[in-house]
């Protein structure tokens, strides 16, 4: 049965997403895939002349999964707009957790929302990604 | 110290296809189980036209899009020091497979912290689709380590 406004209050919690391993073989699949060719997340030679101690997962593959838990629990087209802010790297092997709860609920441009708070962190317990998103609900 | 004067500066319109098989290639990357997105029999049962683009799959249209303005190269900035910052999304009408959408980037903002160990870079993309219809905008916020 589809979500409705009057059906979801204030603090509660979606279903958690947890990503697999992110493997190198993951980022190489990402890296073409979502066209962000930047060889610091494929190839350690260039991550360690740039400093770092090795390649790291993209930001945004991150956000894709924070994008699946929210599309797992209602449909893209009720996603009216929605950001994060990448608060740590996320290194290679890392499980990403995926969380969200609701915070407000509020009619905006004649339709009936909620806003959520939602958070990706590590299996480490390294807080990678935060953010909000504000979804429409009949 | 980036050069403020690329505030405001806006790339030439840029046309991307949304391109079925990448559309697959990301699903698979991104372990997407939702067959809607990699599946078109079931977005066509779903009520969608063809395979619906996932939500972040807008930014990554601005990269896949053949004719990139390259505003790293124009500030003089190594792709090796930047990490990204904040990336956000608003949505105004479905992108499918098979849809032409002609993103404009604008340079909204660029300031630095950490008395310059830091660069940031905001953009903001609008979309609009073979329709004329305008689908969403993406603003991205890239940092730079100078340090």
């Amino acid at each position: 049965m589809p979500l409705t406004y009057d059906s979801v209050n204030v603090g509660d919690v979606l279903t958690e997403h947890a990503s697999k391993p992110i493997s190198r073989h993951t980022l190489a699949l990402y890296c073409g895939a979502s066209g962000d060719h930047n060889p610091i997340h494929v190839d350690s030679d260039f991550a360690k002349r740039f400093g770092m101690p090795d390649v790291f997962a993209h930001g945004m593959l991150s956000m894709a999964y924070l994008a699946q838990l929210l599309t797992r629990w209602v449909p893209q087209g009720q996603i009216r707009h929605w950001g994060v802010r990448f608060v740590a790297i996320t290194p290679v092997h890392a499980r990403v957790i995926c969380t969200g709860k609701v915070v407000e609920k509020f009619e905006a441009d004649g339709e009936k929302r909620v806003r959520l708070e939602i958070n990706a962190n590590t299996d480490g317990g390294l807080h990678t990604l935060a953010g909000e998103a504000v979804i429409a609900l009949a | 110290m980036l050069d403020k004067s690329f505030i405001g500066s806006t790339s030439a319109p840029r046309a991307v296809e949304v391109e079925k098989g990448q559309l697959k290639f990301f699903a698979k990357a991104t372990d997407e189980t939702n067959r809607i997105y990699f599946d078109e029999t079931a977005a066509k049962a779903a009520g969608h036209p063809a395979l619906p683009a996932p939500p972040t799959f807008l930014m990554c249209l601005g990269s896949l899009a053949p004719d990139r303005e390259d505003i790293l190269g124009k500030l003089g900035i190594d792709i090796g020091r930047i990490l990204h910052g904040e990336q956000h999304f608003t949505y105004l009408a479905p992108i499918y497979a098979g849809d032409t959408i002609t993103l404009t980037t604008r340079v909204t903002d660029l300031y630095d912290k950490k008395g310059g160990a830091l660069d940031f870079i905001v953009q903001e993309t609008e979309a609009t689709n073979q329709k004329g219809e305008k689908v969403g905008a993406t603003c991205s916020t890239i940092v730079v380590r100078n340090t």
